[in-house]
Parts: C-alpha cells; structure tokens; sequence
C-alpha cells in the first residue's frame, strides 16, 4: 500500500498542470503537487448510510490567538460533515464547535465541557500542542477520540493517551527536515534559531537545532504575544546569519520578520508550519517576500474537486492542514456510516483504521503516530505562498 | 562571536539550564537597546500618563485605559485604510504627505480614544460615582469594561489582528555611539515629549489643570469653592485619552500589526507598571517611568535572553517599591505643591 501512495507522488511529477494557483509557472525548481489518490475516501460514502443522529465536534482556536491556523481546519471539517449529510439522508452528523482560543489555559474547560456532552462521540483537534497538552488526559480519561490535524509537538504521543491520533508528521520529522532544508536547499552555514515560549515552539526549535549541529551559531527566545523585537533584531544582526528560523506561531513572526528586514538583516526567513498563512504574508509586508516555511502538510494544489468544494463553501482558497482537517472528519464519518454510535466503537475504528486519504495514507500504531509522513516546504511569490519542494 | 558567559551556578531554569548572562551581547547592543528602548518607553509613557492623571484625580485604576489605547490603533488603521493604503509593500511618499497622513491619523486617533474615554466615563463610572458606590465597584467596574471594549472590537472586527499598513519604512538616520536611530524613533521620542511637556504645562500652568490638581487633593473643598467636580473628571478622562490615541499611533507606526482586540493588554499592564515605578498620580514619573521600563527591558533582554524580558521589567518594579514605597518620584498630583 504505501508503495501505492509513493508511486502516486511519483506519477504526480510528470503531470505539471497547475490548475490550483495560476502565478507559479515561473520558478524553476519547484516540485509538482502530488494527486489526489483515486481511491482517496471520500466523505459522501454511498449514500445509503443510516444511523441515530449523533455528533463529532471540533475543537480548537476559531476567534482567539492565532485565529486563521484553527479556521483552515474547521472549513475543511465543515466542507467533510456537509458533503456527507446532504449524500445521506439517513444519516445527519451534526458539528458542534468549540472555541479553545488555542491557549492552554482555555482548553482544558473546553474539553470537560465537550466530554461532558454525551452525543459527541468523536472530535477533530485540537490543532496547538499546548493545548493538546494541557487537555489530552480528559479526552483519555472519558475515552473520546481525538483527531488532531496539526498538533505536531513528539512528546503528545508518548503520553499513553489511548484516545490521541495524529493526523501528520511531528517535530521529529519537521525539525530535521528543516534543517536539510535550510542548509541544503537554501545553503546556509550561520543560522539563528529563535523560538517562542510555546509547546509547540520550544520542542521544534530543540529538534531543528539539535538537527543544524554547529550551523545553528546563534539562538534567543521571545514571549507569546510580544509585538517589539528590539533586542532580538538586535542580535540577530550583529551575528549576520544566513537564515533566520522562527519556531513559533504567525502572530508574532510577522512583526519580527518585518522588524528584521527593516534593520537590514539580508537572512531569509524561514518559518514552520504555524507561520505558514496567508494572514503572516500580508501582516510581514515587504520582509514576506523573503520567506520560505517547512511543513508536514500536503500541497492541495492538484485535489481540484476538494479545493473547488471548499471554495465555494468557505469563499476562501484551502490553507494549510485544510486537506488533512478534512481527511480526519471523513475518517470519524466513515466510522459512523460503518455502524460505529458510541464513543468506545468509534475509537476502535479509528484504531484499526487503515486507507487511504487525500493526503495520504492513514495507519497509526499504538501510539497513534502515522507510519509515513512527509515534508514539504513552501515559499512566497507575488505575495502568497506557494509549493516549494518535498524534504525527502 | 559571542562568548556566553555562565557567571552563577545558583539558579536553575526549567529546563535544566542554567541561566545564562550573555554579557559581550549586552556591550555589543548597550546603544542600539537604550535608543529602541527609549523609543518604545516614550510609548509606554504617553499611556502611563493616562493612568496617572485618572488616578490622580479619582483614585481609580482605569484598567480600561488600555482598551482607550487600542481604539486608537484601530483608528490609525482605519484611517490608512480609508486614505486608499493597503497591506503589502510600504509605499514611498514625499515628506509632504507623508506629514499630511500621519497628521490625519493622528487627529483621528486621538480624537477615538478620547471619545472612547469620555464614553466610558459617562457609561461605567459617573452613573457608580452618583450613587456613592465603594472603590472595589469601581475597580472592577474598570475591569469589566475592559472587556466590554475588547469584545465589542472582536465581533466587530474578529479576532485576526488587521493586517499591517504602514506608510513609513523603519530607516536608520544617524548612528550615537554606534546605537542606530530610525526616523520612526526620531518622530516618536520627539512628539511623545512634546506632548508630555504640553500635558504637563496644562495642568500646572492653566485654569482646567489648576481644577485638576483641586479636585486631586481634596474633591470636597474643591467642590465647595466652585469647582465643577464632573467636568473635571471629564477633563481629565479626555486628556487621557487624548495621550493614549498619539500613542497608538508611534505604536502603529512602529508595529503595524498592533490593531487586535487584545493587543492593549500587554502594553496597558506595562505603561501601568511605569506608571506606578515613576510614583503614580505623578506625570512626570509617568514620564521617567516609562522611559526607565522600556530601556530596562531591552537591557534584561539582552544580558539574559528573550525569555527574560518580562521578569527583569517587574523585578526592577518590585525593588524600587521596596526602597521606595510611592515609586522614583512620589505621589505627587494630590500633594499640596503650591
């Protein structure tokens, strides 16, 4: 089967058609987006699914911090729900959403409130890693499985949480990926690596820089929400690096690559997968057009069909892990169309999953971790950020 | 090339590091950091004074001064906006209307956040004051408005910061001692001054500041000698706010992505905490407060990294009231200075 996923990737290479963004015909080295699998599930099933009606929620940042990252996923968990209830009648889902604001101080209320709802049997998130963190243990203890698009902090998994699935490669994987990325591809040899004070942040900068060795020559840390980099900027500068790696969130990167291009710090700007929005192209301005991202999700450029859908329901293109929110909704769907109507049924299927997605192959071990993952990276032209390469 | 010193080994950090006192970065960036932190302390000023000349007068801590200072920046914004600017690229534009646009921006910010003041004090605290409500009411009265304020921008405007226009590249000008000084720190530094001087002639030098500082030492009296005790109040609200929009515009100008619903926070609780390091009621330890927090924090920042920055900014707070209780300069508004 994987051989199957790995000949797709490969055969997508040949077919260069770039229906889902028309301005990058002129890069050279960028690698074609891989195809939706044929045999990708598909949330619309066969129509004929009957079941009580239940519900599956989501639950992560819809109007807090770092609003956009939670928002991508959730219109791709609400394109899944809504193309499966209109296919079958005989079976309405409903989606309840839940609003952690992303910080771990809010999430753990949240999810007591979420398991404490008896008709939710399943849920899509949480999509930060301290959030995941902070509130893992009460989807365990009730037994509610969770499905996190984007939660990519290694050390959730090693919890013993039976109820935790990652939908996407961790930090052990982006980290290094990271690092061959920027000095291979980018050929760097001084990189300051700088990271936020998050979960998420701090584990992936420990891994990109355990990863660049001695190439990682100069580090420091800001504080969520900080919006002034001075001092940072500073520094930055009087080492003279050849990247900048910022492992943290969007909301604060922009105001800092902006404040690094303005005191003429000439790096490129490399960020993960929390930078990768369109929300940090627009608030970077002119220090964006210097930006490259690594991250564990799948360009969307050739699933035609899903980007078309999810335009027209949400008004918006796809963003990042929009594909893999709406790959994991139609997993939890299909367990329900498969006769699954409590909590411990639908965590025994997703357990036992195992096909294929759009974008990729979903298995997980026993510690809910996928076999195989991948990496791409992404860069910005004309003002929105486009397929770079894969990190093989 | 750096050197990191490790100086101690009496403290041990979280993460099993010890902390590290990176002394040749402190050297290194001491000018660059005292003219940034300048520059951004003179932003915390014109917002400490707000909270200063408030609770020189009531007693109260306005904690949704902050909220005053972020409908400020979402005036900026809006301004901007409207002028036809859109996020991306910063244009280049002659000094001519460059000064007209920043002027613009700066009339109509200050004119929100003082509008904004002025409400919330018509709203929230005169109808408590009628009433003879106690000081805790009013306190979390403040509270409460604050996030009266932030909500009504997040279901206005949601809760994405608006995405950053500015009209002004951050360009070094002249270098002291090797410290760089951009043109945006030249603008703030000198108008924040400015208009602290004017904030400071007005109320010790004219008639509505004399009532002021009346009402500040003893509203009663002042009452019985023919002060009007709410139009003070008003005053001192609209002054405040007033301080707060200019602010929110340097803010702007320096960091484009400041309008978000919750961005006053932060500021709010640091321009607070330089408030009562100067000696709060008093405008000119507003003033000295606030540049002292911004330089500090870049120090700290610095010598012991990022992480740090905001330990070193209520470290400092916490020795100096140990040493000296009313802050660097002392309660001053409500003494009798005659």
């Amino acid at each position: 089967m994987l051989a199957a996923v790995g000949a797709l990737s490969l055969g997508a290479c040949a077919a260069r058609n770039d229906s889902g963004s028309g301005n990058n015909a002129s890069s050279q080295s960028q690698a074609a987006a891989p195809q939706a699998a044929a045999d990708a599930a598909d949330p619309a099933g066969d129509g004929k699914a009957q079941c009580a009606p239940t519900s599956i929620a989501y639950a992560g940042t819809i109007n807090g911090a770092n609003a956009a990252l939670g928002q991508n996923i959730l219109y791709g968990v609400q394109l899944a729900v809504d193309q499966h209830n209109k296919a079958n009648p005989g079976c309405q889902v409903k989606l309840e959403k839940f609003d952690t604001e992303g910080t771990p101080d809010k999430a753990p209320g949240i999810v007591t409130q979420i398991v404490n709802t008896p008709s939710i049997i399943g849920v899509v998130g949480l999509p930060f890693s301290g959030e995941s963190k902070a509130a893992g243990n009460i989807f365990n203890s009730a037994g509610l499985v969770t499905v996190t698009p984007s939660a990519t902090n290694p050390s959730l998994s090693q919890n013993g949480w039976k109820t935790f699935f990652r939908g996407l490669g961790n930090d052990n994987t982006q980290g290094p990926a990271a690092a061959k990325f920027i000095t291979g591809e980018l050929k760097a040899s001084k990189v300051c690596v700088i990271q936020d004070d998050s979960e998420y942040g701090t584990g992936l900068a420990a891994a990109t820089i355990q990863a660049l060795g001695d190439k990682a020559t100069c580090q420091d840390k800001v504080k969520t929400k900080q919006t002034e980099f001075s001092a940072v900027v500073n520094k930055v500068k009087s080492e003279n690096p050849d990247v900048v790696f910022y492992s943290g969130y969007y909301q604060e990167a922009a105001p800092f690559a902006q404040q690094l291009g303005d005191a003429g710090v000439k790096a490129k700007f490399v960020g993960p997968d929390g930078v990768k929005d369109d929300e940090f192209v627009k608030s970077a301005g002119d220090a964006a057009a210097n930006a490259y991202f690594t991250c564990p999700c799948v360009p969307a450029d050739q699933f035609t069909k899903f980007s078309e859908a999810y335009k027209a329901s949400s008004g918006k293109d796809p963003g990042t892990y929009s594909p893999e929110g709406y790959d994991l909704t139609t997993i939890l769907l299909k367990g329900i169309d498969a006769g699954k109507k409590d909590r411990a049924g639908l965590l025994d299927w997703v357990k036992n999953y195992d096909g294929q997605g759009l974008t990729k192959h979903f298995k997980w071990d026993d510690k809910g971790e996928l076999a195989k993952t991948t990496i791409w990276t992404y860069k910005v032209e004309n003002g929105k950020i486009v397929r770079n390469t894969e990190i093989k | 090339m750096s050197i990191t010193h490790d100086l101690s080994s009496l403290v041990l950090t979280q993460g099993g590091e010890w902390i590290k006192f990176d002394v040749d970065s402190f050297v290194q960036q001491f000018w660059n950091n005292t003219i940034e932190g300048l520059s951004y302390g003179s932003i915390y000023a014109l917002v400490a004074l707000g909270y200063t000349l408030v609770y020189g007068v009531l007693k109260l801590i306005n904690f949704a001064h902050s909220e005053v200072f972020v409908y400020g920046c979402y005036a900026t914004w809006f301004v901007f906006y409207g002028l036809g600017f859109r996020p991306g690229a910063t244009p280049s534009l002659g000094v001519g209307e460059l000064v007209l646009y920043l002027g613009l921006a700066l009339i109509a910010a200050m004119a929100v956040s003082g509008g904004t003041a002025v409400v919330l004090e018509r709203v929230a605290y005169r109808p408590l004051r009628k009433r003879g409500a106690p000081k805790l009411v009013f306190l979390i009265t403040a509270i409460g408005a604050s996030f009266v304020l932030q909500q009504i921008l997040f279901i206005w405007r949601g809760g994405n910061p608006e995405q950053s226009i500015r009209l002004l590249r951050n360009e070094e000008q002249f270098q002291i001692f090797g410290g760089s000084v951009t043109n945006i720190t030249i603008i703030t530094v000198v108008a924040s001054i400015l208009l602290m001087v004017g904030a400071d002639m007005f109320v010790n030098r004219t008639k509505f500041g004399r009532g002021i500082r009346a009402v500040a030492q003893d509203p009663d009296t002042a009452t019985l000698m023919g002060v009007n005790k709410e139009r003070v109040i008003t005053l001192t609200f609209l002054i405040g706010g007033l301080l707060a929009g200019a602010a929110a515009l340097f803010y702007m100008m320096k960091i484009p992505q400041g309008a978000a619903y919750q961005g006053g926070f932060i500021l709010g609780i640091k321009a607070f905490t330089a408030a009562v390091l100067g000696g709060i009621g008093n405008l000119r330890g507003a003033l000295l407060g606030g540049l002292v927090l911004g330089v500090v924090e870049n120090y700290g920042q610095s010598l012991f990294g990022g992480e740090w920055r905001d330990v070193v900014a209520f470290v400092l707070l916490v020795l100096i009231l140990m040493v000296r209780p009313t802050g660097i300069l002392g309660e001053s508004l409500g003494k009798a200075r005659v």
